[in-house]
């Protein structure tokens, strides 16, 4: 996926641990990760040191940045900066291909255009200190 | 028979605005009319439990050190809203045990007073360092009203329920508000008035949300055969239940379907009731969706048809399943946690005590508490001695 560079941070420090770090850190150099167990064939996110179907150790399989939106809303009303000089936006519940769900922010198109079903891909800002965070607009 | 466990005393707190009580002040209000209630010395309490969102009045062993419980089972189960249906869960099971004889189970929360009316619409952690599960969360800004709009949207696209539908339980519930002096709002609103209030986050408009206030309460239970000494009659607790599907709202595996499908369906077997016996449903209404996914859960209708059982009425006042029949968190009191409300309202109903909102003859109360996002449902039957 694409990897938007250089552009200021501020929506909060990440302070992931070791695993967390891993998925980041894949992210700032285009990679986006999921896990499989290789015991059952579970299919998970958010990272865990566990699969949460039958308890093995989980792999890391990179996906393919294409998903689907699954539900969604538009924020309206949000107080909190900077969230609160961005409205309205779009947040919503991306099944990837693969199979997972992933939250992230829709952008774009306009917040009228998200609609369940609207096929979408992943990018990727930096956040500082070699993470980056995974971000969804219309696919092209 | 005789451990059976019951429920003998609720109070509630001055509420819903209270800036004179702090959070530890709501719980001590409550418990002291709760013991008046019941009609039970402080010194025969040997179980306590409690819940809540912050510091010292959330954790049962700091709060039995102020309160002065000398207890012999103490649990501070925090599943969010819900909690105290857990809570009866937990004391029934110790109570039939001989773990302890007399539960005493408390909140309380100066939430407006102290934090203005900013629950539910804040960003999750918004400025700190951003750790764990909140890493894939945290950086969307979602908001605790949006977290249930995803919900909503999910349930429309998938049934087709309309945000007129949602409304008609707005509406319903501000109809027993009216009947409460003690609701923060009580002039009546129409499905219209819903849906021109502000959108929050499609598709839950302001008036889809719960309030946000002070509050605190507490109820007392103990078992069938002690309660033959006390002075109120006893309210069974015929059956409690509870379940999780996940934590954070990214993690719900069935958008339109909460833990309320497995736990309540075991809250009605282990009561031996149906869904169509129940007199009263004092249902967490966090926002209108979440009543709506824990009704279609609990099988008063399929799932998927939660929209159509509302718009007929059957919720309202003079209907088949009253609904929140004190006003609700949409319209009468939520200051955080919700879920002790419930069982209060529900132990109310079945002592005749409702005044002009009482459901005449009500034999059977099913309490609902929801925690997080839909995540931890706890489920209790209660029914009339």
């Amino acid at each position: 996926m694409e990897v938007v560079r250089g552009q200021k941070w501020e929506r909060g420090k990440l302070a992931p641990g070791a695993l967390d770090r891993h998925f980041f850190e894949a992210a700032a150099r285009g990679e986006l990760l999921f896990q499989r167990c290789p015991a059952c064939n579970h299919r998970q996110f958010y990272p865990r040191l566990l699969c949460t179907a039958c308890g093995a150790n989980p792999v890391w399989e990179t996906a393919s940045g294409r998903g689907t939106v699954h539900t969604f809303t538009i924020i309206r009303q949000n107080g909190m900066p900077p969230f609160k000089d961005l409205l309205p936006y779009a947040v919503a519940m991306i099944e990837l291909d693969e199979g997972v769900r992933m939250m992230g922010n829709v952008t774009g198109c306009a917040v009228e255009q998200v609609r369940i079903g609207l096929r979408v891909e992943a990018y990727a800002v930096e956040s500082g200190e070699g993470l980056a965070v995974t971000f969804w607009r219309p696919a092209r | 028979m005789s451990r059976d466990p019951v429920i003998v005393g609720i109070g509630l707190s001055d509420a819903p605005k209270a800036p004179h009580l702090d959070s530890v002040g709501h719980h001590v209000q409550a418990i002291q009319r709760a013991l008046a209630d019941a009609g039970i010395e402080k010194r025969a309490i040997d179980g306590y439990l409690c819940a809540g969102m912050e510091g010292g009045s959330a954790e049962a062993v700091a709060m039995a050190e102020y309160l002065g419980i000398d207890h012999r089972y103490v649990d501070s189960t925090m599943t969010g809203g819900s909690a105290f249906e857990f809570h009866v869960q937990h004391a029934a099971a110790a109570l039939r045990d001989g773990l302890c004889e007399t539960v005493l189970v408390s909140y309380g929360s100066d939430y407006l007073s102290r934090r203005g009316r900013s629950l539910g619409t804040g960003a999750f952690r918004g400025g700190f360092a951003i750790t764990g599960p909140d890493l894939y969360q945290a950086p969307y800004g979602l908001s605790l009203v949006g977290a249930y709009a995803l919900v909503a949207q999910r349930h429309m696209h998938e049934f087709g329920t309309t945000s007129e539908q949602l409304a008609q339980i707005a509406v319903g519930v501000r109809e027993f508000a009216g009947l409460n002096p003690n609701a923060m709002y009580r002039d009546p609103i129409t499905v219209a008035d819903v849906l021109a209030s502000r959108m929050i986050a499609d598709p839950l408009h302001m008036l889809d949300c719960c309030v946000v206030s002070d509050g605190g309460g507490a109820f007392i239970m103990t078992t069938a055969e002690r309660a033959r000494d006390l002075r109120r009659a006893p309210v069974r607790v015929l059956g409690a239940a509870g379940a999780q599907t996940h934590w954070n709202i990214g993690q719900m595996r069935d958008y339109t379907t909460s833990a309320g499908a497995k736990c309540i369906p075991e809250a009605f077997a282990r009561a031996g009731v149906r869904a169509s016996e129940i007199d009263t449903l004092q249902f967490y209404d966090s926002f209108t969706i979440t009543v709506l996914v824990m009704l279609e859960d609990a099988g008063f209708c399929k799932k998927g048809e939660g929209g159509a059982f509302v718009e007929a009425g059957h919720l309202r006042r003079g209907g088949r399943h009253p609904l929140n029949t004190d006003g609700g968190g949409l319209s009468a009191l939520h200051s955080g946690m919700r879920g002790l409300f419930l069982i209060a309202e529900a132990v109310r109903q079945l002592r005749g005590e409702a005044g002009a909102a009482q459901v005449p003859d009500a034999k059977l109360a099913l309490a609902v508490g929801s925690g997080g996002f839909l995540s931890c449902i706890g489920a209790v039957v209660l029914g009339k001695d």
